[in-house]
């Protein structure tokens, strides 16, 4: 006892403080029960005549019924873009298309409620993310390439820029609106038409964008929404009407869409994958440190291609950080998705549960000691409880796979050297955080790691200005800034 | 051969040896952090619970030249039952006072389980020769004050002379005697985050049962973020030493909801154990009638007009 506490007599603290409640309203999402295919405009029933379930991972609610595209729908979309494209909004004076993006990105700043309560339903993740990041970040990237539409001949002096036509585009299930937002925001702004591919377990938010986009008056024909499973993106990809694919997804798809489109011509980007190191120095500010490690893993419950999955200590206060990092996952607060003080949502899908389950045991044969916080996880949907796994050696499952999960691999490092040569070695290439307070260290490290994005005592920022992308197995091409423009257009010196 | 020269008396040793590790804080993470805690939604009978807490935490302040024995004794019947209609709400923790009205503050407050606290040590600028201040604070303890509030010497801080600052919280702390001892870091006039974290390590170090923001004198006063790095070198000190401090902002804290704001931050980087008026404070003067009209606007589901809660 404290000499505090002998001289006074002692007031009892609280024994507990549980937070009430706070769910946002969830009437504010009026769903139907069935969507079509939106392909010129309008929502089609599909030619497939096939249906899916988009189920809530948090309750296992079916949400809505959504149309599975097949090859002949696919085909109608891209013809549809394709005559959209031929049409007009190729031949668009550059400013009235940049009408329509502002356009665009105030609708989704107006419906941003309505939004965020779907993609935490849909999705999983929780609402203070998807209302606090997603949402703001997806205007954001509307708003930003709505100012490039008018400008391409200064972003490109002296090539003379054109839009490449119809893109393809498929994108993954952890950001859906906001992926869409990096996808078809450049795309529209350099003068192309579209066909958008959302993931097959979280469709709801594009279809809810297709409506904006009516109310964006945008012609008809120029974003087209086909959903479905894989071989609907599958059917995109083969597709010859296409001209250029953008693919944000698995290492493993991203791979076999390379091998389809060889010798094709069509252009290609991928976002896939990712193993970032998130590297912590002696002379961090450690609580800030802290922070950035769980912002860096357990945001999105880890479902982010850069998350900070290895953690590389500094071995001098290693004992220090893991007791801080412990101390703060006890903090977390796992539940309802729409729950205000949620940290932690659902994992997205039933697959994804049995995957990170998978990758968790193997790292327990493995030898790695497994931490996770007492929490209570609710009964129906899938949830998987925050995790830190120390004594990890370089050779284990879970610290060369990406789990895609609130999996957390500690390491060590003694020196600056073995820190790069640590982070580098992983066939990934996506992100790297370092944490040091001396900034001649956070240069000199930036320039070794192999990282598309290096973040300096923060991690997982964005900003639609920043260009993000990766080396090697985590993919090619640039999203966001001047460079996120490139891939979507055409130059007359490449000629 | 040149001598070597005699060290004159008195002289600086530097800080560092006497912590293991001072340690950085980063300014975008911390403040960052503290807005994302502010979001926290406390509702129901959580929310109920954290204004008894804020009421039962409150050291309940004037610190005005116009401050007379009429105007102190006025404070001290709030103090004790601040809501006259309601008795379920609890006495304040402490009235907080200039020196020359802790008699009268004794006086009025006698039987209950009000503090008394009164600033010392030159408060608010801290400029005055040691001797003054430790004078002042064995005058006020002599007068019944049962907890300091004393001011660190900033011009001494700010010019790099730690060891005078640590020297002086000794002094004034053995000054105190039984009288509980906190310590106003004025964290408006340092400047950076890395010196706050300094003061507080230093002020824990010599002796302090509290560390303080502000003085309500020096504009920005307490806030979120400055709260949340002294609470993380409290949580420090913990862990290294096993040493309990408490933590009182004050200055600025006017509305129940930021009252919330503060118990979620100290809730979620202290825990539970924190939770306690022994170990947290507010110093404010007008928080405590939002407070008091929140209580009933949560148990009545309406809102009544200022005029119907006592001015002090």
């Amino acid at each position: 006892m404290s000499e505090l506490e002998t001289r006074h007599s002692p007031v009892p603290a609280l024994t507990e403080w549980d937070y009430a409640p706070a769910p946002e309203a969830r009437e504010i999402v009026q769903l139907e029960k069935r969507y079509g295919l939106f392909i010129g405009g309008k929502f089609l029933k599909p030619r497939s005549g096939e249906w899916f379930a988009s189920v809530s991972p948090s309750s296992e609610e079916t949400l809505a019924e959504v149309a599975q595209a097949n090859e002949k729908d696919v085909d109608v979309a891209v013809k549809a873009a394709r005559a959209a494209f031929d049409d007009g909004w190729s031949k668009l004076a550059a400013s009235e298309r940049a009408k329509y993006l502002f356009r665009i990105a105030r609708l989704l700043q107006e419906r941003s409620r309505e939004l965020a309560v779907l993609e935490s339903l849909d999705g999983g993740k929780p609402i203070r993310e998807s209302r606090d990041v997603d949402l703001p970040l997806a205007a954001a990237h509307f708003f930003y390439y709505a100012g490039w539409a008018d400008k391409l001949e200064y972003a490109f002096p002296a090539r003379k820029p054109k839009p490449v036509g119809v893109a393809g585009q498929i994108i993954p299930w952890n950001f859906p609106l906001l992926m869409l937002a990096w996808k078809i925001a450049p795309a529209l702004a350099c003068g192309n038409t579209v066909v958008l591919k959302p993931a097959e377990t979280t469709p709801l938010t594009a279809l809810f964008f297709a409506d904006i986009c009516r109310q964006a008056e945008l012609p008809p024909g120029v974003v087209n929404i086909v959903t479905g499973d894989g071989s609907a993106g599958a059917a995109l990809v083969k597709h010859a009407g296409v001209d250029k694919i953008a693919f944000t997804g698995s290492t493993e798809v991203g791979k076999a869409i390379q091998r389809e489109l060889a010798g094709t011509g069509k252009k290609l980007t991928l976002e896939l994958g990712g193993k970032a190191a998130n590297i912590i120095f002696d002379d961090a500010a450690l609580d800030q440190a802290v922070e950035g490690i769980v912002n860096g893993i357990y945001f999105n419950q880890g479902h982010v291609c850069c998350a900070g999955s290895r953690l590389l200590v500094q071995e001098s206060i290693y004992e220090a950080t893991v007791a801080k990092l412990k101390r703060r996952l006890e903090t977390l607060r796992l539940g309802d998705p729409l729950d205000k003080n949620t940290d932690i949502g659902a994992i997205n899908s039933k697959m994804q549960l049995d995957k990170i389950t998978e990758l968790v045991e193997s790292g327990k044969q493995e030898g790695a000691e497994i931490y996770q916080p007492p929490c209570r996880l609710p009964e129906k949907g899938y949830w998987f409880a925050p995790t830190v796994f120390t004594n990890v050696a370089q050779s284990y499952r879970i610290a060369q796979e990406e789990i895609f999960g609130p999996v957390l691999s500690v390491l060590t490092f003694r020196t600056p050297e073995e820190a790069v040569e640590k982070a580098n070695n992983t066939p990934y290439g996506l992100s790297a955080g370092v944490w040091t307070e001396k900034g001649s260290r956070i240069l000199w490290m930036a320039d070794k790691l192999r990282a598309g994005v290096v973040w300096a005592n923060t991690f997982n920022r964005f900003d639609p200005a920043s260009p993000f992308g990766g080396y090697r197995e985590s993919g090619f091409g640039r999203e966001g800034g001047r460079h996120g423009l490139e891939p979507y257009l055409t130059f007359e010196d490449a000629a | 051969m040149a001598q070597t020269p005699v060290l004159p008396r008195g002289f600086e040793l530097p800080l560092e040896p006497r912590l293991p590790r001072i340690g950085s804080v980063d300014a975008v993470a911390l403040e960052e952090r503290a807005a994302t805690l502010a979001k926290r939604s406390i509702k129901k009978d959580s929310k109920l619970k954290a204004y008894d807490l804020a009421v039962r935490m409150m050291d309940l302040t004037t610190l005005e030249g116009a401050d007379t024995p009429g105007k102190v004794a006025a404070l001290c019947s709030k103090a004790m039952r601040p809501d006259p209609v309601d008795r379920s709400i609890p006495p304040v923790a402490a009235v907080c006072v200039y020196p020359n009205l802790v008699p009268t503050a004794k006086l009025r407050l006698e039987g209950s389980d009000v503090k008394v606290a009164s600033v010392a040590t030159y408060f608010p600028s801290g400029q005055a020769p040691l001797d003054v201040k430790v004078t002042e604070v064995r005058e006020v303890v002599a007068a019944g004050a049962d907890e300091v509030d004393m001011v660190i010497d900033r011009g001494a801080f700010l010019s790099g002379r730690y060891a005078k600052v640590y020297d002086e919280i000794v002094k004034v702390k053995e000054a105190c005697g039984a009288a509980h001892l906190k310590v106003i870091l004025e964290t408006g006039e340092l400047g950076t985050y890395d010196n706050v974290r300094r003061a507080s390590l230093l002020a824990m170090a010599a002796g302090a049962d509290f560390i303080k923001t502000s003085t309500g004198k020096v504009n920005p006063a307490a806030t979120l973020p400055v709260t949340l790095c002294m609470l993380e070198a409290i949580r420090d000190v913990y862990d290294e030493t096993g040493r309990i401090v408490g933590m009182k902002p004050a200055g600025g804290i006017r509305t129940a909801k930021q009252a919330i704001q503060y118990l979620v931050v100290l809730h979620e980087t202290l825990g539970l154990r924190w939770l306690t008026p022994d170990l947290f404070r507010f110093g404010a003067s007008s928080l405590l009638n939002d407070v008091l009209m929140q209580i009933r606007k949560q148990k009545t589901g309406r809102y009544q007009s200022p005029d119907y809660f006592t001015i002090d």
